[in-house]
């Protein structure tokens, strides 16, 4: 069958029907770790987006949304790819309620342009998120940072969401005030969907003040002090001093737990001075220190370069010791030395491995760490072990998430949003 | 009784013993509704499960027989959620409730459906730890029904609501089967279930276990009250509170026939001749709060406050609370009957949307009374009537729904926590397209193809479900690798 000159032209006048911004997609710039697509849309609206779709499902095409890409090279590559929609055209802030601590924002904004929107009024998205990624990316990867800790995930802040389905048709939940029970809640659904139940265009987030000041504890311990660490870790976060990160990083050569404190200038001063109290008196002999300046795990780590492996690790605080050791162990029994950071005081922690790891030690890590952390059957579950970037081969012998509670609902879900499996196929863990 | 479910009775007195399955009808009218006393329906039958194990058995029966079954907690939901089926059976989760474990530390607890929201702060209490959602029924209402609507009270400013402090749930799927959804840390890996659960309304499953968060007793709480001769003064205080950067644990407002109603109730002694009464309660570390409070104080002054008074202590601060939680209660001393509604608008619309309300109330000789959690823009404006009154009910039926067309108007939601139930499916048209409704039902049909888990709650047409091929592209890696864990 002839199909390159008879059905792509009829693809491409399809696609460019449906929105007029249509290119062939570049073999290197366009890729997705080698998977090459065919075509790259740039869609100016939902109308757009949602032309695209059924474009797209008229003549059954694998879809992948994109915003600026900062996070498409985490996860698995997608196992087809003719169509990639990328939101860039649609970047704007379209109505900021600063009286109602509200934004809604179209999916290709940029977390740095909402940002500096949202700054005018002394505002602000409380995630800490790369800002060259997309409002879009952010939701439907379910990317955090430290705040975690205190303000949650995207889908803790994100009250309204527009989204496109794999069949073209247009569809909202929620809306644009922050208590609101009418309906399903769609957006808890597409946070952390990755692109697989369709396409996100518009969000709508409750937003909070900026601090008006904000101060790091930080404490310094030898790399063995595990116990103390662990122990400070859970004192920081347990405290009715309420922190809005308490972080951890560790590696072969340093140990450091870190607390973000943020609220008026004489508030955040005491506050800040009970804190260190409180960290040093958790056990062990930690250097305890004031700053303003974030703590960063990445900057302990001397030329710190994208990490080859990303596992999250997630845990009930109290087993933060067991973890501890056994990461340690899964380490030393696979021989890899990760470099474990994270806000581990809201019970999870990324352990990351450096370019060059051969891929049977990183895959016989994450076995041997799931296999660790594993709770006896009966209880409910305590956590998990996600790989959450890793070369395919990795992916392949470790599985990106072990078991997975309600993994059949899981299913049931994509038959419903997208029974052709056209919509990132391949991505989460699934095709 | 029809005689699908009288054919169910001996398996479900096996399963949860011959005392907890009630066919008596007289019994059964206790169950024929919840707290929206409006609607009713004696259900077939009634069984009290003991155990997760059980609920499963029930559920599977059900499910086998094609007969619709729901859910219910304590039954103080205010929008018919848990109304039962004349044709069906209602499960009810009151005897399951204990708290499971605390683990203070992780600041986690696991808890059984028909645990009381206040019983998990008490049981947590000791470990200096409480459980943040604090619906106005906290006293009766059960976890497992705060889950299943997402359920708020006045402090979710703040804190946020129940889907905010839940972390992992066990489920009864509609087809009977027991599963977890999340890893129990909050975390999700794949889809969002327990999000997607929480606030389903009774819709996708019956609750088993729920793993909460607890958050540390604040350092102090200070509340202040203050009087205004009108609401609209009062809520210039709310937005100058706001633009100052202070997100207050509360922020509650009563208008003047609301604050009636509660002086005749509870003689809680607010302000006299006060128009409107505003709460704000500041939580949090003692030095964040003394400043937050010296600047709360000032706006309050400054917005036109005619008295204003501060409590620091738990007693104090509950005479102060006196009159705004007996408001509801209260209003039965004014009016034989009354119509509660849940409307939300954007907080800065409050005031045009109050006045909005004044002028429906008017022109319909209906009284209104409001009461609202001001700081997030939830109105509970109480519509009274005397249904002894011929064409009274209907006309305040009609204020009511007029009431939440301004909200909707002014871009807010028609509930901001009761749920929609079967009293509000038919204002959700007028909120959300049809396009919407359907793809909220994709949700719905994954859960239960068959609709028999409490049916007829929240949409207002259900969507034929139908079967979903699934059509894989290749077999991913992991199932060639054997790994059970594709979805």
């Amino acid at each position: 069958m002839d199909t390159e000159r008879t059905v792509v032209p009829a693809i491409r006048d399809a696609l460019v029907a449906a929105c007029p911004v249509v290119r062939s997609a570049d073999s290197a710039a366009d890729a997705i770790a080698g998977v090459v697509p065919s075509f790259v849309a740039f869609p100016a609206s939902t109308q757009e987006a949602s032309a695209l779709l059924r474009a797209a499902a008229a003549f059954d095409l694998a879809v992948v949304p994109r915003g600026t890409g900062t996070g498409l090279g985490w996860g698995p590559p997608p196992s087809a790819c003719d169509l990639v929609i990328d939101l860039q055209a649609m970047d704007q802030v379209i109505e900021h309620a600063a009286g109602d601590l509200v934004a809604r924002v179209q999916a290709g904004a940029t977390i740095g342009h909402l940002a500096s929107v949202l700054g005018s009024a002394g505002q602000e998205l409380a995630l800490d998120v790369p800002a060259d990624a997309t409002v879009g990316g952010v939701v439907a990867t379910g990317t955090t940072g430290p705040r975690r800790f205190r303000y949650g995930a995207p889908r803790d802040l994100l009250i309204g969401i527009t989204i496109v389905r794999a069949d073209g048709v247009v569809a909202h939940s929620g809306g644009k005030v922050v208590k609101n029970v009418a309906g399903y809640d769609l957006g808890k659904l597409f946070s952390g969907s990755q692109g697989t139940l369709g396409l996100i265009t518009e969000a709508t987030f409750r937003l909070h003040p900026r601090p008006a000041a904000v101060a790091w504890v930080t404490a310094d311990y030898g790399p063995s002090s595990l116990g103390a660490v662990a122990s400070a870790v859970a004192s920081a976060a347990g405290s009715a001093l309420v922190p809005s990160a308490v972080e951890l990083a560790w590696s072969a050569a340093f140990l450091r737990m870190g607390v973000l404190l943020e609220g008026s200038e004489s508030g955040v001063a005491e506050r800040s001075g009970r804190m260190a109290e409180l960290v040093a008196s958790a056990g062990g002999t930690p250097v305890v220190a004031r700053s303003e300046v974030p703590f960063r795990w990445f900057d302990l780590v001397p030329a710190a370069g994208a990490p080859a492996v990303v596992v999250r690790v997630s845990f009930w605080v109290s087993r933060l010791p067991g973890v501890l050791e056994a990461l340690a162990a899964a380490g030393a029994s696979a021989g890899v030395e990760p470099v474990v950071s994270g806000p581990a005081g809201a019970g999870v922690l990324y352990a990351c491995l450096e370019p060059g790891v051969r891929e049977e030690d990183a895959a016989r890590f994450v076995l041997v760490l799931r296999d660790a952390l594993a709770v006896p059957a009966g209880s409910g579950p305590r956590g998990s072990v996600a790989v959450l970037a890793a070369p395919p081969a990795v992916m392949k012998a470790a599985g990106a998430f072990g078991p997975v509670p309600g993994a059949a609902l899981m299913r049931s879900i994509k038959d419903q949003f997208d029974p052709g499996h056209r919509m990132f196929p391949g991505r989460l863990g699934g095709s | 009784m029809t005689t699908s479910t009288e054919a169910l009775v001996p398996r479900l007195r096996e399963v949860c013993g011959p005392g907890n399955v009630i066919t008596d009808p007289l019994e059964l009218r206790t169950y024929e509704c919840d707290g929206l006393t409006s609607h009713r329906s004696v259900p077939a039958l009634a069984v009290l499960p003991g155990a997760a194990s059980e609920v499963a058995s029930v559920v599977a029966t059900c499910a086998a027989a094609g007969v619709p079954f729901v859910a219910r907690g304590s039954g103080t939901g205010l929008s018919g959620g848990a109304l039962p089926r004349e044709d069906g059976v209602l499960i009810v989760m009151s005897r399951m409730r204990s708290v499971i474990e605390i683990d203070p530390v992780s600041r986690r607890a696991v808890v059984e459906p028909g645990v009381t929201n206040l019983s998990v702060s008490k049981a947590a209490a000791p470990f200096g730890l409480f459980y943040a959602p604090d619906p106005s029924s906290q006293v009766v209402c059960s976890v497992g029904g705060n889950v299943a609507e997402n359920s708020g009270g006045a402090h979710c400013l703040k804190h946020g609501f129940t889907v905010h402090h839940v972390t992992g749930l066990e489920i009864v799927t509609p087809a009977g089967e027991l599963t977890w959804l999340g890893d129990g840390t909050g975390v999700a890996s794949g889809y969002d279930l327990v999000g997607a659960f929480t606030g389903s309304e009774g819709t996708l499953g019956i609750v088993t276990k729920i793993v909460v968060k607890l958050m540390p007793l604040p350092e102090v709480v200070h509340t202040l009250l203050a009087a205004y001769a009108t609401t609209a003064e009062g809520g210039r205080a709310v937005s100058d509170i706001i633009a100052a950067g202070i997100v207050p644990a509360a922020i509650e407002m009563m208008d003047a026939l609301s604050i009636e109603a509660a002086e005749a109730a509870v003689h809680c002694n607010y302000p006299a001749g006060a128009g409107a009464v505003l709460i704000v309660e500041l939580d949090g570390p003692a030095s964040e709060v003394e400043a937050e409070l010296s600047v709360v104080r000032a706006i309050c002054e400054a917005a036109g406050a005619t008295e204003i008074r501060a409590a620091d202590d738990p007693a104090q601060r509950a005479v102060i609370w006196a009159g705004r939680k007996s408001a509801f209660a209260a209003v039965g001393r004014i009016s034989p009957s009354f119509i509660v509604q849940d409307g939300v608008v954007p907080r800065t619309s409050l005031g045009a949307v109050l006045a909005r309300i004044a002028s429906l109330s008017s022109e319909a000789g209906i009284r209104v009374a409001n009461v609202f959690h001001a700081g997030d823009g939830n109105l509970h404006p109480l519509v009274l009537y005397d249904d002894a009154i011929p064409g009274q009910e209907a006309a305040a039926e009609e204020v009511s729904g007029q009431i939440l067309d301004a909200c909707l108007e002014a871009g807010g939601s028609i509930t901001g926590e009761h749920g929609v139930g079967v009293d509000k499916s038919r204002y959700m048209p007028k909120m959300f397209t049809s396009a919407d409704l359907d793809t909220m039902q994709l949700v719905r049909c994954a859960f239960d193809p068959a609709n028999l888990c409490n049916p007829g709650k929240i949409f207002p047409t259900p969507r034929l479900c139908g079967e979903v091929p699934g059509r894989r592209r290749a077999p991913h890696p992991a199932v060639a690798a054997g790994q059970a864990e594709i979805f």
